[in-house]
């Protein structure tokens, strides 16, 4: 789970890459197609698709001279749930404090 | 630059962002609406850190808090959490600036746990309050977001949405 997670944020991090994550949302393409999508050479494309495969964001497979990439089983999802549940923890945090600080403000206000 | 959360404002409430800086470091912000040398108080003085930094929803009960708020002074909080043991977080302050800025260690994982800074920042009678939670390993933060604790958090998020629509359809 670590290190899966690990590198899907790795994968993540990258403006291309996410690019590539929603292209291949709407259709499947090749490496050649997502190459001159994101007007890059081929073998940076493959490097590209490389990262999110390790991820499993991504998978591809051979047809004919072609490869064709999908996406892979994983998504964001795992990703953002671990965020939402650290922001969640520290929402219901800061929800107690501001009631404390307004408290306090309100009291120092009257004085 | 990576994944980054934001809350729905709810009425009166103010944005609590979470973002993953780096592979061992998050950063949350949240505007409070009070003076900065009020939220620093809050975070600093016993008798205010009590009633806020346990939620009823973590269920979890603060059974002692002691600060000392100094460079080089510790902090312990311990817990009742419902297990044969109560739970202790401890460590030391790092950085004391009065009104502006908070740092501390938080030792009770041993080696591996996160050093806390927290910035305060008055704009307008309310204050930016960003705290920047720093592992001294990526494996360390990854565990710190997929505990059981947090599966807990979700549990008595559930119990407390409950109660609140309860209390609404009770005519409250």
């Amino acid at each position: 789970m670590t290190t899966r997670l690990d590198t899907s944020f790795a994968a993540l991090s990258d403006a291309t890459r996410r690019g590539v994550l929603e292209q291949l949302g709407r259709a499947d393409a090749s490496i050649t197609d997502l190459a001159e999508k994101f007007h890059m050479t081929l073998t940076g494309m493959k490097k590209h698709v490389g990262v999110l495969e390790q991820a499993g964001l991504v998978t591809t497979k051979k047809i004919g001279r072609v490869r064709k990439c999908q996406l892979g089983p994983r998504r964001f999802e795992e990703e953002t749930a671990w965020l939402e549940r650290y922001r969640q923890r520290w929402d219901e945090r800061f929800d107690e404090l501001d009631r404390v600080v307004e408290e306090l403000t309100r009291k120092d206000e009257e004085r | 630059m990576t994944a980054r959360i934001e809350s729905e404002p709810g009425p009166m409430k103010n944005r609590t962002t979470v973002e993953r800086k780096s592979d061992r470091e998050v950063v949350v912000t949240r505007t409070i609406n009070g003076p900065a040398r009020i939220v620093f108080e809050a975070f600093t003085k016993a008798e205010l850190l009590k009633r806020w930094w346990v939620p009823k929803s973590m269920g979890m009960t603060l059974l002692s808090c002691e600060v000392e708020p100094r460079v080089g002074g510790k902090y312990r909080l311990v817990f009742d959490h419902g297990g044969p043991e109560p739970a202790a977080f401890f460590g030391t302050y790092v950085e004391v600036k009065p009104y502006s800025r908070l740092a501390w260690t938080n030792e009770e994982g041993g080696e591996g746990g996160p050093v806390t800074t927290v910035t305060f920042e008055e704009k307008g009678g309310k204050t930016l309050v960003v705290l920047h939670e720093s592992y001294p390993s990526k494996e360390a933060l990854d565990a710190a977001g997929t505990g059981a604790a947090d599966a807990m958090v979700e549990t008595f998020d559930q119990l407390d949405e409950l109660l609140v629509a309860l209390g609404e359809s009770s005519g409250q």
